[in-house]
């Protein structure tokens, strides 16, 4: 009888996030390539050093645990390669933004990347109406990417090890299962996202040209707002957001794909599959539409009430676009931070705050609790309330549609309770850290809502200026947010465990 | 005598008519952008005086454009007739100053035109300072050495890891 020797489970660890380390170094000759089209020499070479480098860093994690590539990841190691890859990703990608010298600190360049990858959209570059193409390309990249999941990302390119993928795919705050294995599921999350693109560019491009900007620039920023828009991103190539473009048109457009973004890969799964009805049945939509119609009520009477805008229409832009903007997690702005502050009083941001946490869906691009979580928690309240009208000797089963009728299990509510009060937790930890920084109440909790439900709407906190430690704070407020806390906690003790077995 | 003293008048305002529309732009407040948005209500339907650079594109509408000016601090829309518009030549851009612009228009904070967009309408702009491109931006030596040279290195890697993979799974059955 032979005894196997116990691998040391690093080894798998570091050949998985090797993988993700090596796609995202591969995306880094995208830009490269615009830049070189651009002329834009400099740029080109910066991508091709920094896409180089992560590569390699990446091949060299592949290659220390290759012969470990058969070992199959538990649940917790998965969480691991899914964290850990997202951490080590947002350093290596932070590479080309400190090159080109559009920020200040390399802090600043891993907060927009986490931002971007997270499709949070808060910035703190510097001089953005003056940016290359090519660190414009890899801004759009990165959120692009971040709203699929960089772990879907290399699933689908990169691995046929079903076992492990689903895994990672689980720790990368993806539990919708499309097809059995995690495989085609990033396979068809891609296939949805792609086909969207060339559909959503096009469209873009079109609105960018009757905006009036000229061919070859509508193009690419048809393109960026597109991709910003369907990862419900927020960011934009310039430094008035939308408002920049001055078009109705154009954010209506925006708007079609921000909301698409926002519905879970299931249901768009669904609809390609011809089940159309899903879209009025599920919970998801249902609770969004119910939630979205609630606060639009009450943002549309603080804003009358203090006279912010003159009429329906500017209200329809200015108040319904940043809600539905905020409640999808997007983050696109038509107004200023600032006159969140100065104009729009207590009652509309009270509802901003509330729509931002909230968030889209579950399995989407969106963040905040997710309509799924929220949809639960109303079903059990209302499931509570019927069970004490009902006679003592009932048992009554409560069902909820999500592509299929599902039973609600006990499991269901505490793991829809247990997230929903992580995010209450972090978005009040986040509000006071900003209010420790010197921000007045009402400005940290709106930036805080808007960072833990990586939503992107700023009141004018964040900026370049605000203090190193509350940076760093939302910087790992994002990342939580978007891994939905576990992967995160899980990688925190992994190194916890790790670190405490070599001092003892 | 009576003709004279119309002839002394018509005269008069032959010379002081002309500093009417310079004393108009005198009431005209200098604002900057921070001031624009931070004090929106006081200033909503005042007439401004506003300086910064034309960045991005001239977006054209018609008979009229939307031309965007940064004062370094934020960019403000600004809506021009086109005629105005056509005097920029060069917008900010990367590697492109563009040129620094001078107005006298009315601030609106929602403006009731233009679905509530804070945006100043101004009938003229003047050109102050032409932009210019600033020359192309080429990397330095030691950037092309380093990226020329990780290159190589980074493409050798991945064949070599891609290699590797599918002769493991030639020889090895995935569990």
């Amino acid at each position: 009888m032979t005894i196997e020797k116990p691998i040391n489970r690093l080894y798998p660890i570091s050949y998985f996030t090797g993988l993700i380390v090596m796609s995202l170094g591969a995306l880094q000759f995208l830009p490269a390539v615009v830049s070189i089209i651009y002329s834009e020499w400099r740029i080109a070479a910066i991508f091709i050093l920094t896409a180089s480098v992560t590569s390699l860093v990446g091949v060299g994690m592949m290659f220390l645990g290759f012969r470990y590539r058969g070992a199959k990841l538990t649940f917790g190691e998965g969480t691991v390669v899914a964290s850990g890859a997202w951490l080590l990703g947002t350093l290596l990608c932070a590479l080309p933004y400190y090159l080109s010298g559009n920020y200040l600190s390399y802090l600043d360049c891993c907060f927009d990347v986490m931002s971007g990858l997270t499709t949070t959209g808060l910035c703190l570059i510097q001089d953005m109406d003056h940016l290359s193409n090519g660190i414009n390309m890899w801004r759009h990249i990165l959120t692009f990417v971040g709203g699929q999941g960089m772990v879907v990302l290399a699933l689908t390119f990169l691995t046929k090890d079903q076992s492990s993928a689903y895994k990672m795919y689980v720790g990368e705050a993806k539990d919708e299962k499309l097809f059995p294995n995690a495989v085609s599921t990033s396979k068809r999350i891609w296939l949805i996202s792609l086909v969207y693109l060339a559909v959503g560019t096009v469209v873009m491009t079109i609105a960018a040209l009757l905006a009036g900007l000229a061919p070859d620039r509508a193009f690419l920023h048809g393109m960026w707002i597109y991709m910003s828009a369907w990862s419900t991103g927020g960011f934009a190539p310039m430094s008035q957001n939308i408002l920049y473009y001055h078009s109705a048109l154009f954010e209506l457009c925006t708007m079609v794909f921000f909301i698409i973004g926002s519905f879970n890969f299931a249901l768009h799964n669904a609809i390609l599959e011809g089940k159309r009805g899903e879209l009025r049945r599920n919970i998801e939509t249902v609770t969004f539409t119910v939630t979205l119609t609630l606060l639009t009520l009450i943002t549309t009477l603080g804003l009358m009430k203090n006279h912010v805008y003159p009429n329906a229409m500017a209200i329809f832009r200015k108040g319904f676009y940043q809600l539905i903007s905020g409640h999808t997690t997007t983050g696109f702005m038509t107004v200023y931070a600032r006159q969140f502050y100065h104009e729009w009083g207590d009652i509309a941001l009270f509802a901003m705050v509330i729509a931002m946490l909230l968030g889209g869906s579950a399995c989407s691009t969106a963040g905040g609790f997710k309509a799924m979580r929220t949809g639960i928690i109303f079903t059990t309240f209302k499931m509570e309330v019927k069970r004490m009208l009902l006679p003592e000797s009932r048992v009554s089963e409560q069902k909820i549609h999500h592509i299929r009728d599902v039973t609600l299990t006990d499991s269901m509510i505490k793991s829809s309770f247990l997230i929903v009060m992580a995010y209450i937790f972090t978005f009040a930890f986040g509000t006071l850290v900003g209010m420790f920084a010197g921000f007045p109440f009402g400005m940290a909790a709106l930036e805080s809502a808007s960072v833990t439900g990586n939503v992107g709407l700023s009141i004018g906190v964040t900026s370049a200026s605000m203090p190193a430690c509350l940076k760093f704070t939302y910087l790992v407020i994002m990342w939580l947010g978007r891994l939905e806390f576990m992967s995160v906690l899980t990688l925190g003790a992994y190194i916890a465990r790790k670190v405490g077995r070599k001092c003892d | 005598m009576r003709l004279s003293k119309i002839s002394a008048v018509l005269a008069l305002l032959f010379v002081f008519l002309p500093l009417f529309p310079i004393s108009a732009q005198a009431e005209a407040i200098p604002v900057t952008s921070t001031e624009l948005i931070e004090e929106a209500t006081a200033l909503d339907g005042k007439t401004v005086s506003y300086k910064g650079e034309v960045v991005g594109d001239i977006l054209y509408r018609g008979d009229h454009a939307w031309i965007n000016i940064s004062d370094g601090k934020n960019a403000i829309g600004v809506y021009v007739p086109a005629t105005e518009a056509k005097k920029v030549e060069y917008v900010g851009r990367y590697c492109i100053v563009g040129d620094t612009v001078s107005l006298v228009g009315t601030f609106h904070r929602a403006c009731v035109e233009d679905g509530g967009d804070l945006d100043i309408h101004a009938n003229a702009v003047t050109v102050t300072e032409k932009g210019h491109r600033i020359n192309p931006d080429i990397p330095s030596v030691g950037l092309l050495i380093a990226a020329g040279s990780a290159f190589p290195c980074a493409l050798a890697g991945i064949i070599l890891v891609i290699k590797k993979r599918v002769s493991y799974n030639e020889t090895h059955q995935e569990i």
